[in-house]
């Protein structure tokens, strides 16, 4: 088996810098956002209450973390040992995924000092699909913190509590495979109650269905992704058998998603609504588009064991996954005439930040404790 | 434990294609009127765009002065917002001279929150920060549960939640009916104060039953349009207009507790179209389908916790 | 005595000096003038022009028939007082026959009249108060014997011009109210059905702002025409805008401040008397504005609501204390219309830097597939090696 070893290396690199910029940028800015209000950084209204912070941060931004959810379920639920040394990067990604969504939440919501309302028995509306989105990301990120503390004991060389902690951690495993089906799904439920707000190319009850095979589909995707990126970054070798072979678990589940995406059309009749050709038409066309070319790409076997064409494919269906979720919370959505919305400069900037902080986290963490494997091809 | 993957494609796409068009299937229980459901019923022709309405309304919700027009002049919303929870709308159409006409015509219309039977916003907000009331059906909101999310602004088929973005320590606006007058034997500012009795106030049935009596009536006939309180004795004689026979708000989005009446279709005076059921019975049918009880993932959980064990559990990892 | 009398051409020395023998300053005289002017819309600099039309060497007849009238439309004009009008009128225009001011009576006077038609057939102005009974042939009003419906149309065929002053001459007023039991007719309908087709004017009031009548006369006189009209006969100058558009309680109105019963708080305080019945909302007249009696008095600038005395339909027709149909005009342009552009959309700014990021995440993504590339091809290349 592989052992995981941190990687060393220098801390401060051009990458990082640059990241390091953006990160203060953001943080500026965040200091105006709690100083004036929402309004002051961001270009959202009444007619858009939801913008890039949600659509992105929170909802796409999940989506991309959901590496470490599809990893446990393929290594310890369908119990696929194989592909086990994806899953420790996978988790730090989700990780670190999910507590900057949970971050930008925090960000977002205008009362912030009240969010603990969410969890008290007095204010918690049951009926609330938002009520359940944010218990269970925040059980989740707990969760998730939780999974990774093996690997923080080793970096600590906290033997007997890494003991300890593996004997419990399957129960963990379950919870981290649990929650996000919950709340995958229930991210596309949001949706439901906007009723006529949002175009009939996403409105439907099959919606926490469609978010919940593209965000499974989505953390494979990541998997993939971050596996090529971070090898070429931190110059080491690309672990392609293995990500050829997780490949060929991402073409069935396409498969059904396209399949229930364009059944769902064909059974309440809009399929019509494609060829209006207006922005909701064309868009939902390059979504489509992007999902189709993975489909076709890693149809081949002989595809499957080019990194540069896991790479396309990959890259492919996280834009995929991120415009279907852009379309179903933002461009999909029309409050009625005469609003509109595009996000401001700072808004942009505190998103990129954020983005930035994470690729920061990243770094530090794999540099520093056991997350990557050492490769031995065979 | 082996699933056999052609047979878990199948069940997935047939709970794909089952919810898809099972909407019905779903939903939860419609809800009804509560037992005395006041409201207002507004009538765009005999109103006169005076805007009164809107002035008391702002007088007795001590809301500020919004100086959004063009012209700036001193208190002239566009719109509703954080400023302004109710306002007169202008449509207006060719040469716009004939009243409450949809071609070459104007009419007036009035907005402000439906207080909708079924609200959206109440199933929406995640800390029951709107709440409908058992008795009046008046949907308010609480600041001190309120976190910000905005979420009743999506689910608003009226966009009628307003959010004081321009504020560090922001709520949600909307209009309460004045809930706030009615212990001292008040009801709403914009009924009261409304010369022509264009928005009268009172129980949802009177007002019903009042809108249906006006449909009926010739156009051209004269009859005594009750002013400021659906039961009042003060009325305003004047000649029927010709209406669009339909009562906005009785059924449309499962029905609401502000009632319209205009002589303009109302997807033109910019009411949304919506069918007779409430999106909420959709969603929380949904969602109970999936949770009710917690079983379903009770039963994921356990089969979950099954296999995490037999392949982690207990084990010693290099993790 | 027969001072008054005058026929016009044989006065001597017809001009300002006379007007200014009779204590009239010819500033007093051109101010006079230069206020008609601006009445009527014109320039100020018209005043002059209006002076010296006024003051022609032949003063131009006018002729003055009354009908089913109650003389309150020549009672308005001895109201306004500066200059007093009597001296104007007997100045500024030569009365050829007017009931109540002339001196003569009897057959004297009705032959007079003859003679005064004859002589300036198609250039005299007849004025014409008092509604004109139809019915039984109108014998409810008879003057020397005949019909004032004959009367009215043997006149009005050789007038210049047709002046209805007043309500009842204008639409009906207070004798055509429900059930109209002489048929009274306003003139300009009964010349109309007689296929007369000399133009009228109409000054409905009761009794109308004197000003108005006034400054119809001298425009007339100065020009040669007739002011702008309505599509009822009224000049617009005068009567076209409502009074609630000019009414000083508007703001009142515009807040829901009412004065709901006479005496109470609201009334005291000059609130809106659009509850008491105020029927400003569907009156057009100038009130507000040109005022009464020339110390600035109007109904409701009093406390007392508007009747809509100038409005047929509304003047004796709806009840005093019921609230007024308003009347309306296209809403002004800053009423928001239903769907007004809201929210923020692109800036420069926002668009650079979005476009700039994905700029620079495509093209790591293209170089990162050219690096991925060239792996690919080596490892095929080791691959092959080692086989």
């Amino acid at each position: 088996m592989s052992e995981s070893k941190a990687l060393g290396g220098k801390i401060i690199t051009k990458p990082f810098l640059v990241c390091a910029v953006f990160a203060a940028v953001a943080g500026v800015l965040l200091i105006k956002r709690f100083i004036l209000g929402i309004g002051a950084v961001t270009n959202l209204s009444d007619g858009y209450p939801w913008g890039i912070w949600i659509a992105y941060d929170v909802v796409v931004g999940t989506a991309f973390a959901c590496g470490g959810y599809s990893m446990a379920l393929l290594v310890y639920i369908f119990n696929k040992g194989e592909y086990h040394p994806l899953v420790k990067p996978a988790l730090l990604a989700s990780m670190f995924g999910y507590t900057l969504a949970g971050v930008s939440i925090f960000f977002d919501v205008g009362r912030y000092w009240q969010a603990y309302n969410l969890f008290l028995p007095g204010f918690s509306n049951i009926n609330s699909i938002m009520f359940e989105v944010a218990f269970c990301i925040t059980l989740y990120i707990f969760v998730l913190w939780t999974e990774f503390s093996p690997t923080l004991a080793v970096w600590l060389e906290a033997r007997g509590l890494k003991k300890s902690l593996d004997r419990i951690m399957f129960f963990f495993i379950a919870l981290g495979v649990l929650l996000p089906t919950m709340h995958q799904s229930s991210l596309g439920t949001l949706m439901i109650i906007s009723g006529i707000k949002l175009s009939p190319l996403w409105q439907t009850g099959a919606l926490p269905l469609l978010f919940l095979i593209s965000a499974v589909s989505m953390g494979f995707a990541m998997v993939i992704f971050e596996s090529i990126v971070s090898s070429i970054g931190l110059g080491r070798e690309i672990e392609t058998p293995l990500l050829s072979k997780l490949a060929g678990v991402i073409s069935p589940l396409l498969g059904l998603y396209l399949l229930v995406r364009v059944g769902d059309l064909a059974v309440r009749g809009k399929i019509g609504l494609i060829f209006a050709f207006d922005l909701k038409a064309v868009m939902f066309l390059i979504e489509n588009i992007l999902y189709i070319i993975p489909v076709v790409i890693l149809a081949s076997p002989a595809n499957r064991k080019k990194s540069k064409q896991l790479f396309i494919a990959a890259v492919s269906l996280l834009f995929a996954g991120a415009l279907y979720r852009f379309n179903a919370f933002l461009i999909g959505f029309d409050p009625g005439a005469g609003w509109q919305y595009f996000p401001s400069f700072s808004e942009l900037m505190i998103t990129f930040g954020l983005i930035a902080t994470e690729i920061m986290g990243y770094l530090v963490f794999v540099k520093k404790m056991p997350v990557l494997h050492n490769i031995k091809h065979a | 434990m082996d699933i056999k993957r052609r047979d878990f494609l199948k069940i997935a796409a047939g709970g794909g294609m089952l919810l898809a068009a099972g909407e019905p299937a779903f939903a939860r229980e419609p809800k009804q009127l509560p037992p005395e459901a006041v409201g207002i019923l507004y009538d765009a022709t005999v109103c006169i765009g005076c805007k009164v309405c809107q002035v008391a309304c702002k007088e007795n919700n001590e809301m500020p002065a919004e100086h959004t027009a063009r012209e700036g002049i001193w208190d002239d919303p566009i719109d509703l917002s954080s400023k302004t929870l109710n306002i007169i709308k202008t449509y207006k159409n060719g040469t716009g001279e004939a009243k409450d006409t949809e071609i070459n015509g104007f009419s007036f219309i009035k907005r402000h929150c439906m207080h909708c039977v079924d609200p959206s916003c109440v199933s929406a907000c995640p800390v029951s920060a709107l709440k409908k009331d058992p008795r009046d059906g008046v949907v308010s909101y609480n600041k001190d549960a309120c976190i910000g999310c905005r979420y009743c602004q999506i689910a608003c088929p009226y966009n009628i939640p307003k959010f004081e973005f321009d504020k560090p320590f922001p709520r949600i606006r909307k209009c309460q009916l004045c809930n706030h007058r009615y212990k001292d034997g008040k009801f709403s500012a914009c009924c009261e104060f409304c010369p022509t009795g264009a928005s009268i106030f009172g129980k949802v049935t009177d007002l019903l039953e009042e809108a249906k009596k006006r449909l009926a009536l010739k156009t051209g006939d004269y009859y005594n349009y009750p002013v400021a309180h659906v039961k009042s004795a003060n009325k305003s004689y004047r000649p029927v207009s010709k209406y669009i026979n339909y009562v906005f708000g009785e059924k449309d989005g499962g029905g609401a507790q502000y009632l319209l009446l205009a002589g303009v279709p109302f997807e033109k005076l910019g009411l949304p179209q919506l069918s007779g059921s409430a999106d909420a019975a959709f969603s929380e049918g949904l969602q109970h389908t999936l949770y009710k009880g917690m079983i379903a993932p009770g039963v994921v959980l356990a089969g979950l916790l099954f296999a995490a064990y037999r392949s982690a559990g207990g084990h010693k990892d290099d993790e | 005595m027969n001072d008054f009398i005058d026929n016009g051409s044989e006065v001597a020395g017809d001009s300002l000096d006379r007007i200014i023998s009779q204590g009239v300053s010819r500033r007093d005289f051109l101010k006079f003038c230069s206020g008609v002017a601006v009445m009527l819309g014109l320039p100020a600099g018209m005043g002059e022009q209006i002076a010296e039309a006024a003051t022609a060497a032949k003063r131009p007849p006018v002729l003055w028939l009354s009908a089913q009238e109650c003389t309150g439309c020549t009672e308005t004009l001895l109201r306004s007082s500066h200059p007093t009008l009597e001296k104007l009128i007997l100045e500024l225009i030569s009365l050829e026959y007017h009931e109540t001011l002339l001196v003569g009576s009897g057959k004297q006077a009705e032959e007079w009249r003859v003679k005064a038609m004859n002589e300036n057939k198609g250039k005299f102005i007849l004025v014409v108060d008092g509604s004109i009974p139809v019915k039984d042939n109108g014998i409810y009003c008879k003057i020397g014997g005949k019909t004032v419906l004959s009367l009215l149309e043997e006149m009005a065929s050789q007038a210049a011009a047709v002046i209805a002053i007043g309500s009842c001459a204008s639409w009906g007023g207070v004798p055509s109210a429900d059930p109209n039991p002489t048929g009274a007719t306003p003139a300009f309908e009964v010349l109309k059905q007689k296929g007369i087709k000399t133009p009228v004017v109409n000054i409905p009031g009761c009794p109308p702002n004197p000003y108005n009548f006034l400054s119809t006369v001298l425009y007339f006189l100065t020009l040669k025409k007739l002011p702008e009209l309505d599509d009822q006969g009224r000049p617009k100058f005068a009567y076209g805008r409502l009074i609630h558009e000019n009414c000083e309680r508007r703001p009142h109105f515009d807040a829901g401040r009412f004065a709901v019963q006479f005496g109470d708080e609201g009334h005291r305080k000059g609130y809106c008397l659009y509850k008491l019945g105020c029927k400003g909302p569907e009156t057009f007249a100038n009130c507000p504005i040109q005022q009464f009696n020339d110390v600035g008095v109007w109904p409701v600038g009093i406390g007392h609501p508007c009747f809509g005395c100038t409005e047929k339909g509304v003047g004796f027709t709806a009840p005093l204390h019921s609230p007024a149909r308003p009347k309306y005009i296209t809403p002004p342009s800053f009423f928001p219309g239903v769907d007004e552009k809201r929210g923020h959309g692109v800036t420069i700014a926002a668009a650079a830097v979005a476009a700039g990021v994905a700029g620079a995440a495509l093209g790591a993504g293209l170089a990162t597939s050219k690096n991925l590339d060239k792996k690919d091809e080596e490892q095929e290349k080791s691959g092959s090696r080692e086989k």
